[in-house]
């Protein structure tokens, strides 16, 4: 493989761990009105999270700049072309980074209220819009020669691509509910885990519509092979969760979105990103790639980083293994 | 306005809102990692306390400067697409190790931090403070060095009309980003000095004025131990914040100087904006103060105050060298880089036009005091508390805390200054060219070509909704320091501390939980 390829790789795997973990975050954060029933189980749910949130946004900030890095005109475009959808998804993330350092610095019911609807719907609209992103992305953005979008800002909007929107947040949902089975105890993780039994067979609905869409229009033969372990994946991890082992249908999610971003980023190969307008002005992964040197240069970067990321987020999420239920939440004190 | 001008405007706004929690945080970040470190090594009661009251309006401000720094990242890609495919290949690689070496390290860490309390050692509890701490500062490393390319561009080549990069060392040991880091990090130490200085002279006032012992539960022995160690908590932040203040302006002085010099060199078209110097001098004097209209750049009308002489030390290390002046910059830029913007059709009305070499007079030139002024204001605060609090002394005097409070606006007034001035200086250019062949030659990149292809109406709509955003975050954010900074050390102990507890695991409930 060619380094573009491999960084095109590299960027797949990125979004991958991006998904995969601030998948859940959008989850609990979603999840936050209909489980928790009162203040305690409301800050239950938001401390299962509390100390990787920050964390696993770090991995779209590091799909974006490595994107910039070694893609610039991918990037650009992308970016530039998406300014709208990617303004509500940074509004919503501000929102929501916010909410969850604030919320619990003020005793006040109204206080507490209110940065509640932020965090429900800074998980809410940063989902869909991410998934909006991927899915332009995936089937195309109308781009000039230059890489511009032609039309005005809504002239992207298309139909079919609300479905990559809805496919990520029912599938932040159902991600979102097995960990939090996984993470709490007693009562509240009965609720969890029946609660998600309950979304799932329609949370995941657009995410299968969306695969067997792009599948159809854009894949190729081996692009099947992941479809069918997203498929597979999925049913045994909504098995698992059913006979009570959420770990097991925690690690079969991952499965799940590998799956997915393989199917969804081979489809797209040898392109970055398509143009509706003329195939010829599409993007491609040669047209994009930044010099040899500065991909080198990267990689090195990225074969020491990315292990040692890997390394010190898992010590994370080891040391907060612990599952936490109401019992475990101290006293409110603040001034 | 048209696409270009909300760009900028709103690059501007975002940045400089950015800009007031950074320094905040890398300073604040440092020095709660210090007091941790004397509690683990100590084990004095009023170290803990520090580490808490500080760590407290640390997290508060902390969040508000993650949640901008997303805006900053996504900005180039959404509002300067010709900027980044331009730049991409040079500019792209510090920026995404700034996310891979920087950011992951900063984020892992401070949740380890905040809710690590009783989950690991003390020791490893305190590693994770300095890892968070110490990765703010290698993030301004790459993102500094990032920000000094486009100053002046170096290790790369020009190639089918863009920069390559040739040299990743080149670019991160570039002279400008060597001076440039030195005086963003002393900047920021700056503002946390000001900050511990003006909230715990308050507190140390105030404690001296209602005497010892609040009304609360406890014997009167327990009270006055408590007090007492409360005294030494605000005693000992003043202390550290003046001693911090003094230094962090010496090496901001210093460091000042390096970035003087080399602006006379890469950019002295930067320079004689500084001064609002309109012609050619040698030697030539430093403007202290001016009235008139410095927003012309034949310097009609204009009565400035100067010391003979002191322009060409600043700029060249003697006092007889030659500055150049706006008016001869002018010309020779015009004859390096064209008189006139290419006809491209992107550029809208200013295809065609002439080029305008000269940044905004005015914002250069008062940019460039304010900038040095609220930076000396800020010493002279410090160095005054400093003297006031000598051994063991409280001042009484009301006016104490109310400057000391007052004094906290002044760096990052300072650092606002500071970066505006830098930013609009290389106005017209966003990738500025150097006439000295230090640079490379030919890598540059006007402001207007870089800006996206969008309408109108998509920027203004972002820099509204930005804009209002980010105003009422503001308030938020400021009302819950105001609040936690009253409350004093009381505000984030609870009752029953578990204190040196080394089996960590103590009892059910979580140390701490959002
Ligand atoms: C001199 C220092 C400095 C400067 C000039 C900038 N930043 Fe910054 N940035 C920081 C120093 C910093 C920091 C101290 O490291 C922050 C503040 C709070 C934090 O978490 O890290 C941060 C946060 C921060 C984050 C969030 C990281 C996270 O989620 O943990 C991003 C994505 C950026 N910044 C990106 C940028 C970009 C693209 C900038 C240029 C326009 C920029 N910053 C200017
Ligand atoms: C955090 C500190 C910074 C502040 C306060 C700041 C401030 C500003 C301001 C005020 C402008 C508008 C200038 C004008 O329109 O005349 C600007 C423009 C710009 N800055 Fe910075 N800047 C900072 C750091 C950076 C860094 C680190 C980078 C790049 C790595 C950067 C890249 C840019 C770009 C691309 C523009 C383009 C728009 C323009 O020139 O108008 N800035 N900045
Ligand atoms: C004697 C005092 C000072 C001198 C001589 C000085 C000099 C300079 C110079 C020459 C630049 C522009 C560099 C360039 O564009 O190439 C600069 C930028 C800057 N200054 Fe200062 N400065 C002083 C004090 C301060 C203080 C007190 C602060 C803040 C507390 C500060 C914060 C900044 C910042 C944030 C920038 C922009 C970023 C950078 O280039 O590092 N400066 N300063």
């Amino acid at each position: 493989m060619d380094l573009p390829t491999i960084w095109f790789c590299i960027i797949a795997l990125f979004w991958l761990g991006y998904l995969f973990l601030e998948g859940f975050d959008f989850g609990v954060g979603m999840l936050l009105p209909k489980l928790g029933r009162n203040d305690t189980e409301r800050r239950v749910l938001v401390n299962t999270i509390g100390p990787v949130w920050d964390g696993n946004e770090v991995w779209l900030i590091v799909a974006g700049g490595a994107t910039f890095a070694a893609f610039p005109g991918w990037y650009a475009s992308l970016f530039s072309s998406a300014y709208l959808p990617l303004l509500a998804v940074l509004v919503g993330l501000i929102g929501r980074g916010v909410a969850f350092e604030y919320r619990g610095k003020v005793d006040s019911v109204r206080w507490r209220r209110n940065w509640d609807r932020v965090i429900f719907l800074g998980s809410l609209i940063p989902a869909f819009g991410v998934g909006l992103l991927l899915s332009w992305n995936v089937l195309g953005l109308p781009l000039d020669a230059n890489g511009d979008r032609v039309g005005s800002a809504f002239a992207a909007f298309r139909l079919d691509t609300v479905l990559g929107a809805l496919a990520v947040v029912g599938y932040a949902l159902v991600h979102g509910g097995i960990f939090l089975s996984l993470k709490t105890a007693g009562e509240l993780r009965t609720r969890a885990r029946l609660l998600t039994m309950r979304l799932a067979p329609i949370a995941l609905l657009p995410l299968v519509a969306l695969l067997l869409m792009v599948q159809l229009r854009e894949g190729s033969a081996w692009t099947w092979v992941p479809i069918g372990t997203v498929a597979v994946a999925g049913v045994f991890a909504l098995a698992r969760l059913a006979a009570g082992r959420e770990g097991q249908a925690f690690s079969l999610v991952g499965v799940a979105v590998a799956g997915t971003v393989v199917a969804l980023f081979g489809a797209l190969y040898p392109n970055v990103l398509p143009s509706t307008i003329d195939p010829a002005f599409s993007l491609s992964i040669a047209d994009t790639a930044s010099s040899g040197y500065t991909l080198t240069v990267m990689t090195w970067v990225a074969a020491f980083g990315t292990p040692a990321v890997l390394v010190y987020q898992g010590w994370t999420y080891w040391v907060f293994r612990k599952r936490i239920g109401t019992h475990h939440i101290p006293a409110v004190h603040t001034p | 306005m048209d696409v270009l001008e909300l760009a900028r405007w709103q690059f501007g706004i975002t940045t400089v809102y950015h800009f007031l929690m950074v320094p905040l945080t890398i300073g604040l970040s440092v020095l709660v990692a210090g007091m941790q470190t004397a509690w683990v090594r100590t084990g004095k009661v009023q170290y803990l306390k520090m580490t808490k009251f500080w760590g407290k309006l640390l997290l508060v401000n902390f969040a508000m400067g993650v949640v901008t720094g997303i805006v900053q990242e996504f900005q180039f890609g959404m509002a300067w697409s010709e900027y980044s495919r331009f730049v991409g290949d040079v500019f792209g690689a510090p920026l995404a190790m700034e996310g891979l070496v920087a950011f992951f390290v900063e984020s892992t860490f401070l949740g380890l931090w905040i809710f690590g309390w009783d989950r690991l050692s003390k020791k490893v509890h305190l590693a994770c403070a300095w890892a968070f701490s110490l990765a703010t500062i290698a993030s301004a490393y790459f993102i500094l060095a990032a920000n000094s390319w486009m100053q002046h561009p170096v290790g790369a080549e020009f190639v089918d009309g863009r920069p390559r990069l040739t040299s990743i060392w080149a670019v991160l040991g570039n002279s400008t980003v060597l001076a440039a880091f030195p005086h963003a990090i002393a900047g920021a130490f700056g503002v946390a000095a000001a900050f511990l200085v003006g909230i715990a002279a308050w507190h140390l006032w105030r404690k001296h004025r209602d005497g010892n012992g609040d009304p609360e539960d406890g014997t009167a022995d327990e009270r006055s131990t408590a007090e007492a160690e409360d005294r030494r908590v605000w005693r000992g932040s003043v202390r550290v914040g003046g001693w911090v203040g003094l230094v962090s302006f010496a090496v901001l002085a210093i460091s000042g100087d390096f970035q003087g010099k080399l602006m006379f060199d890469q950019q002295p078209m930067k320079m004689a904006s500084a001064e609002a110097l309109c012609s050619t001098e040698s030697p030539a004097g430093f403007s202290v103060f001016a009235y008139g209209d410095v927003a012309r750049p034949d310097c009609e009308n204009v009565k400035s105050f100067t010391v003979p002489t002191l322009l060409s030390f600043l700029a060249n290390g003697d006092f007889a060298s030659e500055v150049k002046g706006v008016e001869q910059l002018i010309d020779e830029y015009g004859a390096k880089y064209g008189t006139h913007y290419p006809d491209d059709p992107r550029l809208g009305e200013l295809a065609g036009q002439p080029v305008d070499y000269v940044p905004n007079l005015p914002v250069t030139y008062w940019g460039f005091r304010l900038m040095i002024g609220f930076g000396a204001l800020a010493t002279a605060a410090a160095a005054w508390v400093l003297w006031l609090t000598r051994r063991d002394r409280i001042p009484r005097t009301k006016w104490f805390p109310r400057l000391a409070l007052a004094g906290i606006a002044t760096p990052f007034l300072a650092n606002s200054f500071g970066w505006i001035f830098t930013e609009m200086g290389r106005q017209p250019f966003v990738v500025v060219p150097n006439p000295n062949p230090s640079g490379v030659d030919g890598v540059w990149m006007y402001t207007a070509q870089g800006v996206s292809g969008l309408t109108a109406g998509e920027v203004l709509a972002s820099l509204i909704t930005l804009t209002l955003v980010y105003g009422v975050l503001a308030g938020i954010e400021v009302f819950l320091m105001v609040r936690y900074a009253r409350a004093g050390v009381a505000g984030v102990m609870p009752p029953e501390e578990p204190t040196d507890d080394e089996s960590g695991e103590s009892g059910d409930t979580l140390a701490f939980a959002y």
